[in-house]
């Protein structure tokens, strides 16, 4: 077919769209995207063709012989009342919104040179809900692309928000219009990656860190999770996925936080307890499989969508709360000033993790503040750092010193991995480099790999996205699939693709991934169990009481003992 | 009157019904029939049966005049005032049901789930016209006088229903 006058072969490309981006032609869109369904509402990618229709192109099926024109006078002038008409309805308080900078509509508003709206602004101002930990909604904003109900239905199957009612009352909402703390959504945030302007964003806890810092009665610590440090870097230059953890230290020390940690070391301790859990679980045959239990979003999942399957979840607590557990044991029961404890997360989720009874110890969140990789984003921008300037920087001790096991934590597969290596009979360099090709690296939704491990086949599940999660749980139910261990990550791709990590197109956050595998080369220790602070930890701190810090019971986990020790 | 909500019946209705999602207008259509309006607590055992989210069903609700969040009275009565009706003076027989059921503009159901009044924009019956329904039965070329005869006789079958 023709676009543009230039021939173009058609292959396997599911609408006329994807082949004019072949074409070295990229129009706007704001409700298409690759990984979801197509809806053909935005209405802002369409072509003329050569009998003068005017086509969504991301509705259109290639045909041989098509001719379509992208760029005539016609189409520029349609194209422009569009998105004319999407802005009319749009609260354009821009200065004052948070994806201010990060927003389609406020792009090509610029582009399109619009300086004025002849329509009138005839919303209705539903109420903003603020409800949810994790995320907003302000439908003051909404252009009804639809994005987050897709994301929310198809990759994620948690299905918590659609469009409701309809013409000039159309709104996206929860049934009923509850608010979304009240209703199934498990904060994974996934919906707020993808809202093309600022009608869903995350949650901004940003003046509550200031707060604490500010306060010379505090001792503020934080921790920084594996997946940060390979998303914050793109936001100051670096390229896709390099690792800039030394630079977030020095600037978390220069924002004036007293103790800088890392979670990987604590996700050695989740390696740990989780192999030991799983061992135990597989001498007594119960509850199995055993599916991970890191992913704030995927708990949540559990308890709104599978509640019947929470005894089989891993009672480990994430590391993030395994590092506050710890924190909390080693700063806040000596005399001093006020422990105050903010980590550092590529994940939305996090917030509500952080907020629930079960870490809260006297009145106290284990975990004070939760900020998002884009929030610590911000506060370096709003502190005047210049990221040039910093020198990278280690962490402090004495939790600093932590394995490759635990830095891939961050990426799917990255738990099965560390849980392998720590399992593996073989403990030499060339069986761990080897455990890399069983199966569990890779971005694909859903992994499945056998190994055997002291005479016994092991079958391992990885899959990230909850959509895949739920699949598999079905498969399981019906006795389709059977596995011994499944690793769970709510967003596709894990933790590096995060809804709290600065937004990037899906083929640039692969290499997100590949930088945590970059980053494990770099460790010196591979296994979690030869992480020499370990020992320390285990005979000291946390000796008898690893079961109390590290461990946790979920309302569904009741009336199932635990049998980790 | 027959608004006691029972889940054991919802249940029965729930899996007599096709399980595709498409079906799902449908099957809220036999629920509708069945306690004239979608009551709230079908979303939950629906979107389990069909693997649909409690969101989409609302999103279809919503989406469609004719399905009601809202319980009905026991009788519906339907105005058309479609064109047809509407020239042969559909809104005195609507004005004339209002007063006698003292219900006012903009409120839809009496408050002892008794009655019902909606307009509709065209019954496909303009031979008819003016023409209304209750609870799905065609009473044709209606006026004032003949709207207070048939709310009379409702309302005594109303009484004779509740002994």
């Amino acid at each position: 077919m023709t676009i543009d006058g230039q021939t173009v072969e058609i292959e396997n490309e599911r609408n006329v769209l994807e082949l004019i981006r072949k074409a070295g032609i990229v129009l706007p869109t704001f409700c298409y995207h690759s990984e979801l369904s197509i809806h053909g509402g935005c209405r802002m990618c369409i072509v003329e063709d050569d009998r003068g229709s005017l086509i969504p192109s991301c509705s259109e099926e290639p045909r041989n012989g098509m001719i379509i024109h992208t760029n005539t006078r016609r189409v520029r002038r349609y194209r422009r009342n569009i998105l004319e008409l999407l802005l009319a309805n749009h609260s354009r308080d821009c200065t004052i919104c948070f994806n201010s900078g990060n927003c389609r509509l406020q792009e090509l508003a610029r582009s399109f040179n619009i300086s004025s709206i002849r329509f009138m602004n005839t919303a209705h101002s539903p109420h903003m809900d603020h409800s949810s930990k994790c995320i907003s909604k302000d439908p003051n904003r909404c252009i009804l692309c639809g994005d987050c109900v897709r994301i929310c239905n198809e990759v994620q199957n948690v299905g918590a928000i659609d469009f409701a009612h309809r013409g000039s009352d159309m709104h996206i909402s929860t049934p009923f219009g509850v608010p979304l703390a009240e209703s199934v959504c498990v904060g994974c945030g996934q919906c707020a990656a993808v809202c093309p302007t600022g009608a869903i964003i995350v949650k901004n806890d940003i003046n509550k860190v200031w707060r604490a810092l500010d306060n010379q009665e505090t001792f503020v610590t934080v921790q920084v999770a594996p997946a940060v440090r390979v998303a914050l870097g793109q936001e100051f230059g670096l390229g896709d996925g390099e690792n800039s953890i030394g630079y977030i230290v020095a600037a978390l020390h220069r924002l004036g936080f007293d103790k800088v940690f890392d979670t990987s070391t604590s996700a050695d301790l989740t390696v740990i307890e989780e192999s030991r859990e799983f061992v135990q679980r597989l001498q007594s045959w119960h509850d199995m499989p055993l599916f991970t239990s890191c992913c704030p979003a995927w708990i949540n999942y559990v308890e709104k969508h599978y509640p019947e399957i929470m005894p089989h979840v891993s009672t480990c607590r994430s590391p993030m709360q395994m590092f506050a557990s710890v924190l909390a044991d080693e700063y806040r029961k000596v005399p001093g000033k006020r422990h105050v404890h903010v980590a550092i997360m590529p994940c939305t989720a996090k917030k509500f993790e952080a907020a629930r009874d079960e870490f809260v110890t006297d009145g106290q969140p284990n975990v004070d503040f939760v900020l998002t990789t884009q929030e610590l984003v911000q506060m370096i921008r709003q502190s005047g750092i210049l990221w040039e300037d910093l020198e990278p920087e280690g962490v402090d001790n004495p939790f600093s010193v932590y394995t490759g096991a635990a830095v891939i934590f961050g990426v799917t597969g990255g738990v099965t991995e560390a849980v392998l290596r720590e399992l593996a009979d073989d403990h030499g360099p060339t069986a761990l480099k080897k455990l890399a090709f069983v199966g569990v690296r890779g971005q694909d939704g859903l992994k499945e790999t056998k190994i055997t491990v002291g005479g016994k086949e092991l079958s391992i599940a990885v899959v990230s996205g909850l959509g895949n999660a739920s699949a598999l749980i079905e498969d399981l139910k019906s006795g389709v699939r059977k596995y011994h261990f499944v690793e769970v990550m709510a967003c596709p791709g894990g933790c590096v693709c995060g809804a709290g990590q600065p937004v990037v197109p899906l083929s640039h956050r692969a290499a997100r991934g590949k930088g945590l595998y970059s980053a494990d080369l770099l460790t010196s220790i591979k296994r979690s169990e030869d992480n020499p602070l370990m020992a320390t930890l285990y005979d000291g701190l946390l000796k008898g009481r690893n079961h109390d810090l590290l461990h946790v019971h979920y309302p569904g986990h009741k009336g199932h003992h635990n049998h980790a020790a | 009157m027959n608004q006691i909500f029972d889940p054991i019946e919802l249940d029965e209705i729930v899996k007599s019904q096709s399980t595709d999602p498409s079906a799902v207008i449908s099957v809220l259509q036999t629920i509708q029939e069945k306690y004239r309006y979608i009551p709230r607590e079908v979303f939950r055992p629906l979107s389990l049966k069909m693997g649909i989210s409690e969101a989409r069903i609302y999103s279809v609700v919503t989406f469609y005049e004719n399905f009601s969040l809202d319980p009905k009275g026991h009788f519906v009565i339907k105005i058309c005032d479609g064109t047809a009706c509407h020239v042969r003076k559909s809104m005195p027989n609507l004005e004339r049901l209002r007063k006698e059921l003292d219900l006012p503009e903009g409120k839809v159901t009496k408050d002892d789930l008794s009655f019902s009044v909606e307009t509709v924009s065209c019954l496909g019956a303009c031979g008819l016209a003016p023409v209304l329904t209750v609870n799905d039965k065609v009473y044709p070329a209606m006026t004032p006088d003949k709207v207070s005869d048939l709310v009379a006789k409702l309302k005594e079958e109303l009484a004779n229903e509740t002994h």
